[in-house]
């Protein structure tokens, strides 16, 4: 325990030390909008790869609908802040509530289902948001919902990204962190040891979902508008890709690969015929030399840099 | 509207359906096939599509060939794609976690879709007329020369896949790989040799596919695999992944559904109906229509 909230509070310094800054190179100006917006996406993407490896990688359940969350998240508090002016506190935690209810009311009968065909029964409710979204005319069906104040700041988006990444870091560290893991290895073993894995299942569903939900929130908030076509499955696989890309269950993993895919997009901006190209091939490089992600499930530490350094003959003595 | 006019437009949905779903079925095939033996699903499916329909645009425009030698031409360009793509992407992953060669087949599909507006650009490109359109008229039912096409030239097609899967030495071969994949590959079958087969016919069903759309809706481009590809994909679970007559099955029932909704409610929610098919079948009955339920052994 104690050892937990010295980390904590150690995790908390070091950020709110980049916070400060992050803040004063904008302020000053030292970092120019355009690179300014790529941090906030960065900062929003993390916490969408947060979230869906809190489902897919610890809880070991493939979800593939998390641009569904993500969108119900955006326009619930959209809604809130254009129709009722409402604050943009407020917009955000309603927004992150209804997708974590919307994740239990889809997670309890759709998480019976296990591998594949959960995999593509999240990818269809991913889909049936966006369709109804679509048709309802209150929302701008599909030309988006507009006027959205740009309330979205780095101070928000970064903010916002340390809760989300302490709060998912507890949790997987709590007892309920650990029945998900046990489900993620074994899950007749772990009904057998007396989890409840339908409970476990949905919690970390529901968890995953609001998260995604805030995200949602601090996207809209940044770019005026809310569209349907930012949330379509395309998006969801984006987000997969960030964790699979880190190490699936691995934290650090999904945030190194939210970090680093979100900025090879900034950077391969310039070329919009070649990146998507580029994108898909440096994947399928990185899948077939390296199946397991970039750190496996293991998280980054100071002691897994030394080991690397240290350790690099033993590694290649395994075969690996 | 009076009753006879509501039946008619009825039986006129269920045709239109019937076409378009014979070609989801002729796609949902190869995903099915290639589910049942190594349990990928094979998301760049959706693009063979899409690249057997530009093969067939090439051949008529710029080879001057007619149709069918077009289509044959087309399927065994989609077909050698679809052996490529399986060697150089999935093969390294046989023993890999399920996740990494999904992602992967994610990886294939973008580069296929990207790569495809690189070379052909983004536009969309009007399908030459293979076929002059005839309109035959049955006491008020409109059939179009294309569907009658699209419906003999897919059936034929999988007569000829039933024939390969039950009567052929490689399609004995693949049952066993897709039954017990290690036992098969004890008994001395070549299971890397039975896998590049299996993606060769499905991917050269889907080319077949690809220009059948290329000749009904006479435009194609580079995305247009993607929508297919998972509607195709909902049409195999539909009738049983793994299951050959299963997809025949679910495509048709597939497009059948999504005519009706979009002529009596609205196209707009003809997407949702296809993955509310989808959410209903996996709840109520996760094997498919045509599929056996396993229990999980401990």
């Amino acid at each position: 325990m104690k050892v937990r909230t010295k980390r904590d509070i150690i995790f908390v310094g070091i950020s709110v030390l980049i916070y400060l800054v992050g803040e004063v190179l904008i302020l000053t100006g030292a970092i120019p909008p355009y690179l300014e917006r790529s941090i906030v996406t960065v900062c929003i993407n993390i916490i969408l790869a947060a979230s869906l490896n809190l489902i897919n990688g610890i809880t070991g359940q493939f979800s593939i609908g998390h641009a569904g969350f993500m969108a119900v998240g955006a326009y619930v508090s959209a809604i809130l802040t254009v129709k009722f002016g409402i604050s943009f506190v407020v917009a955000i935690i309603a927004g992150a509530a209804a997708s974590a209810l919307l994740g239990v009311l889809i997670g309890l009968p759709t998480l019976r289902l296990s591998g594949d065909y959960l995999a593509i029964a999240t990818l269809g409710l991913g889909e049936i948001i966006r369709i109804v979204i679509l048709n309802i005319s209150y929302v701008g069906g599909a030309s988006g919902l507009v006027g959205i104040p740009k309330d979205t700041t780095f101070t928000w988006a970064f903010a916002l990204m340390v809760f989300s990444l302490l709060f998912i870091r507890n949790f997987v560290e709590s007892s309920h962190g650990r029945a998900c893991i046990a489900i993620r290895e074994n899950e007749i073993a772990a009904e057998a040891m007396g989890i409840n894995t339908t409970k476990y299942k949905v919690l970390a569903f529901a968890l995953g979902a609001g998260f995604a939900g805030v995200a949602g929130a601090l996207f809209v908030h940044y770019n005026y508008m809310a569209h349907p076509g930012s949330f379509t499955f395309l998006r969801s696989f984006d987000i997969l890709t960030m964790v699979v890309f880190g190490g699936l269950g691995s934290m650090t993993g999904a945030v190194t690969g939210a970090v680093v895919l979100t900025l090879l997009t900034f950077f391969l901006a310039d070329i919009p015929e070649l990146r998507m190209v580029i994108y898909s091939v440096l994947l399928i490089i990185l899948m077939l030399y390296r199946p397991q992600g970039l750190f496996g499930n293991k998280e980054l530490s100071l002691k897994m840099l030394t080991r690397l350094i240290g350790g690099g003959r033993r590694d290649a003595a395994e075969g690996k | 509207m009076d009753f006879s006019a509501v039946f008619l437009q009825i039986v006129q949905q269920i045709i239109n359906g019937v076409s378009v779903g014979s070609i989801y079925a002729l796609i949902a095939l190869g995903y099915t096939m290639v589910y049942g033996i190594i349990k990928l699903i094979n998301f760049a499916h959706g693009d063979i599509y899409m690249l057997g329909a530009y093969a067939g645009f090439f051949c008529t425009t710029a080879l001057h060939l007619s149709f069918i030698p077009a289509l044959l031409l087309s399927m065994i360009i989609a077909g050698l794609v679809g052996v490529v793509i399986e060697r150089v992407a999935y093969k390294p992953l046989r023993n890999a976690p399920r996740m990494a060669v999904l992602i992967t087949a994610i990886g294939v599909s973008l580069f296929l879709e990207y790569g495809g507006i690189l070379v052909v650009s983004p536009q969309t490109r009007t399908f030459p007329e293979v076929f002059p359109t005839t309109l035959y008229n049955f006491a008020g039912v409109v059939v179009s020369s294309q569907q009658v096409l699209i419906l003999v030239v897919s059936l034929v097609l999988m007569v000829i896949l039933t024939y390969i899967v039950q009567r052929t030495k490689i399609g004995k071969a693949m049952r066993a790989v897709s039954f017990d994949t290690d036992a098969a590959r004890l008994m001395g079958i070549n299971v890397d040799l039975v896998i590049s087969a299996t993606f060769a016919i499905g991917s050269a069903l889907a080319g077949a596919a690809g220009v059948l759309v290329g000749v009904y809706y006479n435009s194609i481009d580079p995305l247009m695999g993607i929508m297919p590809g998972l509607k195709a994909f909902i049409a195999a679970v539909l009738g049983g992944i793994g299951i050959i007559p299963g997809a025949m099955l679910g495509g048709i029932i597939m497009g059948v559904v999504e005519a009706l909704v979009s002529g009596f409610v609205s196209s707009t929610y003809r997407d949702a109906a296809a993955f509310a098919i989808l959410i209903i079948i996996l709840l109520l009955k996760p094997a498919g229509l045509l599929g056996k339920n396993v229990r999980e052994k401990v």
